[in-house]
């Protein structure tokens, strides 16, 4: 049996597994719309109409709806694919990941000129790693 | 005979290369970045390879979750670059070899590595931004590529040990190559960094310089690294240097540093590059 529990001793991390892929599958493949121009013209100009097509679940209808990244990653979302949406929002990496860490744009661009997040205190929940 | 004459790993970060592609790499952010790949540049003027095999992992661009192949070897006459959202990078077609990859690919599923055969492929920034680093922004790319796609999206990618086994043999496979080609093999991805969750922004120097030191002199047991010391030292995103290993591997046992930059950061990342060249043999068709 495939035991992935020592990923969940990471701190603020999702690993992106089979099984967050087989839930996320639907909502991957609209991110991947989002590829064609033409698509995010469509997205853009009906969010609601463009996101009713696919066959997502309610609670990754409202995460995307509400541009809530962690809990698109919550329900299956890899940052990867996400990036189509973000894109198509016209941000950046750094504008989209620091919403996912509680800060804003500007102090998370303080911390990464600063050298980055330190990994002290953020290697494990349990404290063993 | 064809050989392996060199290899080198960069970090593909894709701001780095709108940096490149927005005329922005003397900006006071950029500039220390690009600084690092002079050495690089004037290097690749004097040593142009017949063709590049180039390691790299493909972001939701060609590979939807429909089909993850975990290796990709894109045999095609050419690979144009992919819209990934933003509009396709502005940089020339990626000219292939696909003589030498069809060589390869039968070569190496022989040898009992079992790729996935593209012989389509729109290529992403895992794949342009590093020939934008280190060629700049030409009419047309001065090298042919041979595109090695290997999933590290999904989870798990190939162990450390299996792109280093894959590594050698792609060295067997080029030199068993019946023409006279100097190759190059590039890894690409990393260094640390982590792209998603409370913890993003994570960097790790001191997991990234030892990675750079163990990947000259200690390859072997660096292939060892599990993937939860990856994902946990160097971020969830970091587990990306496990392509490194495939050029470490096809240089042989022993190689020269010839050059290595660290800086911290480019966008949400730590940038990494180093050059080796294998010792066991400089016969270049040069010379």
């Amino acid at each position: 049996m495939v035991d992935n529990a020592q990923f969940d001793d990471i701190p603020g991390t999702t690993v992106f597994t089979a099984e967050r892929s087989r839930r996320g599958f639907q909502l991957n493949q609209f991110c991947m719309s989002l590829m064609k121009a033409e698509n995010r013209a469509r997205f853009k100009a009906d969010e609601r109409t463009y996101l009713d097509e696919w066959p997502l679940t309610d609670e990754q209808r409202k995460a995307v709806a509400d541009r809530d990244y962690n809990a698109m990653l919550a329900v299956g979302g890899n940052i990867y694919f996400l990036s189509k949406i973000f894109a198509t929002d016209g941000l950046s990496f750094v504008q989209a990941v620091s919403t996912m860490t509680g800060m804003s744009v500007e102090e998370y661009q303080t911390m990464m000129l600063a050298g980055g997040r330190s990994i002290e205190g953020w290697r494990s929940v349990s404290g063993e790693a | 005979m064809a050989r392996i004459t060199a290899g080198l790993a960069t970090s593909h970060i894709p701001a780095m290369g709108m940096a490149v592609d927005l005329g922005k790499t003397a900006e006071d952010y950029w500039k220390p970045v690009f600084a690092g790949y002079d050495w690089t540049r004037a290097w690749a003027e004097t040593e142009r390879p017949d063709a590049v095999i180039l390691v790299y992992n493909d972001h939701a661009s060609a590979f939807s979750l429909e089909m993850i192949p975990t290796f990709a070897l894109g045999c095609a006459e050419r690979f144009a670059p992919a819209d990934e959202g933003y509009g396709a990078r502005p940089v020339p077609v990626v000219q292939g070899h696909s003589e030498l990859a069809a060589h390869l690919a039968q070569a190496l599923i022989l040898d009992e590595f079992d790729l996935t055969i593209m012989n389509a492929l729109d290529v992403d920034h895992g794949l342009t931004v590093p020939l934008s680093l280190v060629y700049g922004q030409p009419e047309a790319w001065p090298v042919r590529v041979i595109p090695l796609a290997v999933n590290v999206v999904q989870y798990p990618p190939p162990t450390g040990r299996r792109c280093l086994s894959l590594g050698k043999a792609i060295r067997r496979a080029v030199e068993s190559f019946d023409q006279d080609l100097d190759v190059q093999v590039w890894g690409t991805g990393g260094m640390s960094h982590q792209l998603q969750g409370p913890r993003a922004g994570l960097i790790n120097k001191d997991f990234d310089t030892a990675f750079l030191d163990r990947l000259v002199s200690d390859a072997e047991s660096l292939a060892l690294l599990p993937h939860i010391e990856y994902l946990r030292e160097s971020g969830s995103e970091g587990i990306e240097m496990v392509m490194w290993l495939v050029m470490r591997g096809a240089l042989g046992p022993d190689v020269e540093e010839l050059h290595r930059f660290y800086h911290v950061p480019a966008s949400n990342t730590a940038v990494g590059h180093i050059v080796l060249r294998p010792t066991d043999h400089h016969d270049t068709k040069a010379g």
